[in-house]
């Protein structure tokens, strides 16, 4: 049945028949029964709080089921703890990778696992042949610091390949990386897989998992509701297994841009030594626009919002209507009425340990109804914490739960809903979407193509070039810093800005 | 309900740990063959009068201590040089107040600026090596506090006035010392007069870190400095306030047994109340409230080691060991309850969303 190819009855890698997981109160997994064919690519899709989580942990010994059985290669798997889940050569990539940035690629893939080749020249041996068997392109004595994202993971899939993985679980790989560090992953696996491995991947982007996998389990709400053949559904039909219902279609309606300029950038620099890793000639985004950037990641977007926004010193003149901002600090010239969703929640977004209605204060600290002059307003601020929960549906019990015990879509939502406070005149949305479920991207995309039709301004920066054509008035390519020539999302197609932001369209096409 | 809840996990993390400390002491004590009995009935009979009042003293000044540990805390700072800023600020205080260029009332008052602002300065200097090169407030305390312990003994040396083998500094006129308070009958002294300071301390504390913009932007610099940053927030200049204000009130700690009882800087000056400020803020989580529990524990214990020789014949160092215990017992603790909430917060969340979910199916 699998690509692999193998018409031998082998028994499945993983039987996962009838789990179920039940926290005080909550039912985290319920009849979760599926398998895994040995030596096949089996992708796990749903949406977030469907349950694909707590079933990982379950797999990998981290919890333990209430109920139901487990099997690995046709023996009863009863993992205690993730050595035992090793030991039964399974292995887990997390999301948010655990590397010590200052260690080599070396000290990292060997630390707690120093008993198996030692430290030493044998060690560096088995990591090479390992590499190299499977294209990862890795150089064992280069600190993990001066690697890439895509790299990095490769490091990830190393560590645990030296630990004598065969079935290997990676949670939401593709959401870090950017297009062609999805085909460089893609075709590693596909090399794993030649070589015997099995392996699940979780993913929120159907496009991949229809082209990457062999088979495609969908989980709701907690269970399985199905097992299907990438051959036999489209990317809508899966998208509707997973939210159970007809999906919003993220389609852009009649244009609603003004000619009045809210933000006006001129000649702005942003300089690494003397290299200038941002240089914007020109760029006006009017009231009502979405003006989209595409690009490859590291292009210099996020210098462009850090310098926008007023996080990092920058050349040249922006205009917000009028007024200038260089020089400006970040407070300033957020209550002058910029907005912010930023690229990484964790880091930029949100306290975690705080709660919502503290959130709510953070980045409106100078303004109400968040404070008063000198003081907080700890009640307004909370009023406003449920309106925002109300009207973006954000799913928390109250105002008082902590940030870091929600969903990263129910995050995410917030988040808009607090940079939409306060009547911003331009949002800069950095990867709004990036690792949140089909509803809350749904309802995001809702929001932002409302307050624009509004009159607000949005500068959207996006590895998602359907988002982007979807939302945008007008598209812009963002290559080593500089920005392209305007692109019209009506008529571009994916490929043609993908060549554009390789910088190809010169020589090939133009437009 | 929910409010019980919170109250109820807040407190579990002391008294988990306080268990946790009575349980090892007692079978340290086993170990070693000590009474363990004389020990507890030591330990439980209530302080006396005067013992009380010494509690009282003793507990206001770590809490002053511990308030200065906190602020550092709460910024994501570990001011270590508490000791070192308090033996430095006193010997400020204590000098200026002996010189007499002022007197009466107006001497008090500037003495007690002039501790402030020494304190302030030398946990300024650490603030200023962190935020402009990046030295770790640590080690750059830690180096402080050596600094001062000499530069005290230099200035003492050079101009204190010798009593035996000791050098001290000038005491304080009459006029400028503040009267003891007697407000426990029976005894034979007084409270500190400047203890008060404890009390307008800790509620400045609270009001500042709780109800004022300045506050939050200092907690949420502490929790996250990339998304203080991010929304605006100069987390540099937060981390240097938080030092120099860490360093304010670590000058405070000496005041009120400065002018209430020692009138100058010299063998009655108690070195220490620095480091066990560090343990008093741990214990109280931080928090206003928190703190004064965990002073009045370590006083309390310590008086009660005083006793220990006397009446057990156990060596008072055992009340070392057990605030040592304390101080591991409430990480362990407060990891294990935090775990718990955490648990149970996102436990509450999916219920939410599932019964969302629900109401989506049926409608």
């Amino acid at each position: 049945m699998s690509r692999s190819g193998a018409e031998v009855p082998t028994a499945p890698a993983i039987r996962v028949q009838g789990i179920g997981k039940s926290f005080p109160g909550v039912v985290a997994n319920h009849d979760v029964t599926f398998e895994v064919a040995a030596g096949s690519i089996h992708a796990l899709v749903g949406e977030n709080g469907a349950g694909k989580s707590t079933l990982m942990k379950i797999l990998y010994g981290v919890q333990a089921p209430d109920t139901g059985s487990m099997e690995v290669d046709g023996q009863p798997f009863a993992p205690k703890s993730p050595s035992d889940a090793i030991a039964r050569g399974i292995g887990m990539v997390f999301q948010h990778f655990q590397l010590a940035d200052n260690l080599t690629v070396l000290e990292n893939v060997v630390l707690g696992a120093e008993k198996l080749y030692g430290i030493g020249s044998s060690a560096r041996a088995r990591i090479n042949q390992l590499s190299e068997a499977y294209g990862f392109a890795l150089d064992p004595d280069v600190p993990v610091r001066g690697l890439g994202v895509g790299a990095r993971q490769r490091v990830e899939i190393l560590k645990v390949l030296y630990r004598g993985a065969r079935i290997i679980i990676l949670d939401e790989p593709t959401a870090v990386l950017v297009p062609q560090e999805v085909d460089a992953l893609f075709a590693n696996l596909r090399e794993l897989q030649r070589e015997g491995h099995t392996l699940i991947f979780i993913s929120h982007k159907l496009d991949e998992v229809l082209g990457a996998a062999d088979d495609i389990t969908v989980m709701r709400r907690g269970t399985t509701v199905d097992s299907v053949k990438p051959a036999h559904v489209t990317a809508r039909q899966l998208a509707e297994l997973m939210v159970g219902s007809e999906l919003p279609s993220p389609q852009n309606d009649e244009p609603t841009v003004t000619d009045r300029v809210v933000v006006s950038l001129r000649d702005v620099q942003v300089r690494d030594g003397d290299r200038a890793v941002l240089d914007v000639d020109s760029l006006d985004i009017h009231a009502g626009e979405v003006v989209g950037i595409a690009g490859v990641e590291g292009n210099g977007q996020t210098e462009l919002v850090e310098a926008i926004v007023g996080m990092i010193p920058a050349s040249g003149s922006v205009l917000l209507e009028g007024q200038q901002l260089a020089g400006l600090s970040v407070s300033r010239r957020r209550a002058l009425g910029i907005g912010v969703i930023p690229e990484d929640r964790h880091r930029h977004g949100l306290l975690l340990d705080s709660p919502l209605w503290e959130n709510r204060i953070l980045g409106h600290q100078t303004r109400p109804p968040a404070t008063r002059g000198f003081w907080l307003a700890p009640a307004a601020a909370k009023a406003d914490s449920r309106r925002i929960i109300a009207d973006y549906d954000v799913r928390t019990p109250s105002e008082s739960t902590s940030a870091g015990a929600l969903s990263g879509g129910n995050q995410q939502k917030f988040i808009v809903g607090r940079e939409m406070s306060g009547a911003p005149r331009l949002l800069v949305a950095a990867h709004p979407t990036r690792g949140v479920d089909v509803g809350a991207q749904a309802a995001i995309w809702g929001h932002i193509r409302a307050a624009s039709r509004e009159g607000l301004a949005v500068l959207l920066i996006s590895a998602d070039l359907d988002e982007l054509i979807g939302l945008s008035d007008s598209i812009r390519v963002i290559l080593r810093g500089r920005l392209s020539e305007t692109f019209d999302p009506a008529h571009v197609t994916a490929s043609e800005l993908g060549s554009a932001m390789t910088g190809a369209s010169t020589t090939s096409r133009g437009i | 309900m929910d409010l019980l809840r919170r109250v109820a996990l807040s407190l579990a993390t002391p008294v988990l740990a306080l268990v946790a400390a009575a349980l090892v002491t007692t079978a340290l004590l086993a170990l070693v063959g000590e009474d363990v009995g004389g020990f507890w009935s030591v330990m439980s009979t209530p302080p006396n009068a005067r013992q009380q009042v010494n509690i009282i003293n003793a507990g206001s000044a770590l809490y002053l201590s511990g308030v200065a540990a906190a602020i550092g805390f709460r910024m994501n700072l570990f001011n270590i040089g508490v000791e070192g800023q308090y033996g430095l600020a006193a010997f400020m205080a204590a000098w200026f107040a002996g010189g007499g260029l002022v007197s009466g009332p107006l001497n008090t008052v500037l003495a007690v600026l002039i501790a402030m602002v020494t304190g302030a300065l030398w946990a300024g200097i650490a603030g200023v090596l962190k935020v402009t090169r990046g030295v770790s407030e640590v080690i750059g305390t830690i180096m402080l506090n050596a600094i001062s312990g000499l530069l005290v003994s230099y200035l003492l040396a050079k101009y204190g006035t010798n009593i035996g083998v000791s050098q001290t500094t000038t005491p304080m006129p009459e006029s400028s010392r503040i009267p003891e308070v007697g407000i426990i009958p029976g005894a034979s002294s007084g409270i500190d007069g400047l203890a008060f300071l404890a009390v307008v301390v800790g509620v400045a504390y609270w009001v500042v870190l709780t109800y004022t913009r300045f506050g939050f932007s200092l907690r949420a610099a502490g929790a996250s400095e990339t998304a203080a940053a991010a929304a605006g927030i100069d987390v540099r200049r937060m981390a240097l306030v938080a030092m120099l204000a860490s360093g304010a009130i670590a000058g405070l700690i000496a005041m009120p047994s400065l002018f209430s009882d020692t009138f100058a800087y010299g063998t009655g000056f108690q070195p220490g109340l620095g480091f066990t400020g560090i343990a008093v803020a741990l214990l109280g989580r931080n928090h206003p409230g928190g703190i004064v529990f965990g002073a009045a524990i370590f006083a309390y214990l310590v008086d009660r080691g005083t006793q220990l020789n006397v009446l057990a014949g156990i060596s008072p160092e055992i009340v070392s060991v057990t605030q040592g215990i304390i101080v591991l017992s409430v990480v362990v603790a407060y990891a294990i309850v935090q775990r718990y909430r955490t648990r149970s917060e996102q436990a509450s969340v999916a219920r939410r969303s599932s019964a969302t979910s629900a109401k989506e199916v049926l409608a």
